[in-house]
């Protein structure tokens, strides 16, 4: 399996210091503070797939995404793109050529765009920094292309980003995203700024996209919904660890982990089956002081001594990576 | 309060903002009620006008924004047209108010039970210890475990969740009859999204509160309302009982909202999309506002405005109810 992946990310863990500044520290007495908002990560990700990572806020997933596609250095681990590994220190010259194959498309359609850029010169930044084209016509030919692709106009590329809505920016956000021909890019909860009508055309165009070009999509979102409708395998994150990597039919139809459980549980309802929701009790701890053991188990309904004082390995079963003692028990 | 008299009833309500390039309407000719411990959600887009309709209500609206048109009535007492000293009175008092930022709705300098105390004593004619063991009280019921403690805390001190809840019992301190919630649950992960909207619905359900639930997240409606109003470009597209509206939606922009929301049950292989994107305010089109993105549309669609119309139990604003007598889906 992983000698295949186009992604492979091996025991990716990250800490930040959050420390108060020297003087509070020696002042107050407190010693430095550290979070851990990735712990232990590991996926592959093949040509032409979709894994997708689901959390809540803080379970660290927006941070894996950044260090997958080499924004945030990692603490510890690995992350190796196409059999080459991306943080390696020596090999400077090869990371250069990767870069074209990765991309990134961001949350945040109104930030993530240069407002004082038109649109044209905005997709092709991207072409001009990688040296893709030989000369200004084919780059603008290209950049022509790129608009019709995402559903725009070519004629659009005049404009200005705030001309433009927050659907239609995301598309030119994706068209940036396409013009160096990637092979995987990473998604950001790309579509949690918009409304639902325009949140399901980028989503379809990002599904056509993927089928036309076979990219892998990294999908980072909160919502359990769209992950479905967007994933061949889904990694559910809780305070920075995966606790459940399945494909994406199984996690839903038979979902193991508790967390897992209680998270597809507390999806509103829109068939209107009357089933009832069971709600899970509390709220995320605090990563900087994590529960000991498994970090789920005082919201857990299964719960038993050992999940207090052992932490839960992810281990196979069958097709599925489950971290959990009560799962490993047979007792879910 | 007699049977027949809504809670909250409005009627062609219409707020514009009056500027230099003249008039802007925002919301259009909306009409609706809330009897006693019903559940309305209104639901649509970005722009659609449900908060600015909320805001109208609750007298909040932010100038140039203001009602040109149509009345609101509060258990038969006109309320768009009071003066702000009776409108603050009000406020509070027959209104409570939800926010969709619960940081923002709170205020950081104070602690969270000076706050509910000082809502209760504007209000209530109680003294300040009799308030402060109903701040106690109010917070235990809202779910907010060793209240007597947690109640000198500061708004900060609370996750956010916990803030939510809060301004949840802020908002019902003073009994009111109505309750405007504003996105309540939009900032909160779902886990903590699903013990709000519980709570929201219990509450108000064993004091009988009214509930106007404002969102566009039609999971949330489903869950919660007991009638639903689509809202499209600042008028009521279809209203009627939530089951009847999210299973057999009429009108064509409910039918393809509907379509684009991608659920649990199923892996469509397309999501249904409704082409193009709600019109500015500023562009509006004739005739019916949905008509350039309806796949239905015709002739009249174009020219002439649709009222609401009767289509099964609920009543769409739409020329097609008029076309089939019974009122089926086209």
């Amino acid at each position: 399996m992983s000698g295949s992946a186009l992604v492979e990310a091996q025991g990716l863990s990250r800490v930040f210091d959050v420390s108060r500044p020297w003087i509070n520290r020696v002042i107050e007495g407190t010693d430095k503070a550290y979070l851990k908002a990735v712990t232990d990560v590991s996926f592959t990700i093949q040509r032409g797939q979709t894994l997708a990572l689901v959390g809540e806020s803080g379970s660290g997933k927006s941070t894996v995404a950044r260090m997958v596609v080499g924004l945030l250095p990692p603490t510890a681990g690995s992350v190796s793109f196409d059999g080459i590994d991306m943080w390696a220190p020596a090999r400077e010259a090869e990371r250069q050529k990767l870069r074209r194959r990765l991309q990134m498309i961001f949350q945040d359609p109104f930030a993530s765009l240069n407002p004082r850029w038109r649109v044209d010169r905005i997709i092709a930044d991207p072409i001009r920094a990688f040296g893709l084209t030989s000369d200004k016509a084919e780059t603008e030919a290209r950049v022509g292309e790129l608009l019709r692709l995402v559903g725009l106009d070519p004629a659009d590329g005049v404009k200005y980003p705030h001309e433009f809505s927050g659907g239609q920016r995301q598309r030119i956000c994706i068209a940036r995203a396409l013009s160096s021909n990637p092979d995987f890019i990473v998604c950001d909860e790309p579509t949690s700024a918009l409304d639902v009508s325009v949140q399901a055309q980028i989503l379809n165009l990002m599904r056509d996209l993927q089928d036309k070009f076979g990219l892998a999509y990294l999908f980072i979102s909160h919502n359990l919904a769209v992950v479905r409708h967007m994933a061949t395998r889904i990694g559910v994150m809780y305070l920075g660890r995966i606790v459940e990597n399945a494909p994406a039919n199984q996690l839903f139809e038979a979902p193991r982990h508790p967390y897992t459980r209680a998270l597809v549980d507390a999806l509103p309802d829109l068939t209107m089956s009357g089933r009832r929701r069971r709600v899970i009790e509390g709220e995320i701890p605090n990563p900087i002081d994590p529960p000991p053991g498994c970090a789920f188990h005082p919201r857990c309904p299964l719960a038993f001594a050992r999940c207090r004082s052992e932490l839960p390995l992810l281990l196979a079963h069958g097709d599925r990576q489950v971290a959990c003692h009560a799962v490993e028990a047979g007792r879910a | 309060m007699a049977i027949s008299e809504p809670v909250l009833s409005v009627r062609n309500l219409e707020v514009a903002f009056l500027g230099r390039r003249g008039k802007l309407v925002a919301v259009d000719g909306v009409s609706f009620d809330i009897a006693a411990g019903e559940v309305l959600g209104v639901v649509g887009e970005s722009g659609a006008g449900k908060s600015l309709t909320g805001a109208a209500v609750i007298g909040l609206l932010e100038p140039p924004g203001r009602i040109t048109g149509g009345e609101v009535r509060l258990s038969g007492q006109r309320i768009d047209n009071a003066s702000p000293e009776a409108m603050r009175k009000v406020r509070g008092a027959r209104i409570g108010m939800v926010f969709q930022d619960p940081l923002t709705s709170l205020n950081p300098l104070y602690r969270v039970g000076d706050q509910i105390v000082e809502t209760i004593r504007t209000h209530k004619p109680v003294t300040q210890a009799e308030a402060r063991e109903r701040a106690i009280a109010l917070l235990q019921e809202v779910g907010i475990q060793g209240a007597r403690a947690r109640i000198d805390s500061y708004p900060h001190e609370f996750s956010g969740g916990m803030r939510q809840r809060v301004v949840l019992a802020l908002a019902l301190c003073a009994e009111p009859e109505l309750l405007i919630a504003d996105e309540p649950t939009t900032a909160l992960d779902v886990s903590i999204q699903a013990q709000i909207i519980q709570l929201l619905k219990r509450l108000c359900g064993e004091r009988g509160t009214a509930v106007m639930l404002i969102t566009h997240d039609m999971g949330v409606i489903a869950e919660t309302a007991d009638r639903v109003a689509v809202m499209y470009a600042g008028r009521i597209a279809e209203i009627g009982p939530v089951r009847d509206v999210v299973k057999r939606p009429h009108h064509p922009y409910t039918q393809g909202l509907m379509g684009a929301i991608p659920t649990q049950a199923t892996r469509a292989d397309r999501l249904t999309q409704i082409p193009g994107s709600m019109p500015r305010l500023n562009a509006i089109p004739a005739g019916c506002a949905f008509n350039p993105r309806c796949a239905h549309a015709f002739v009249r669609c174009r020219t002439e405005r649709p009222e609401r119309m009767p289509a099964g139990s609920s009543e769409a604003a739409c020329w097609l109810m008029a076309e089939t007598v019974t009122g089926d889906p086209a």
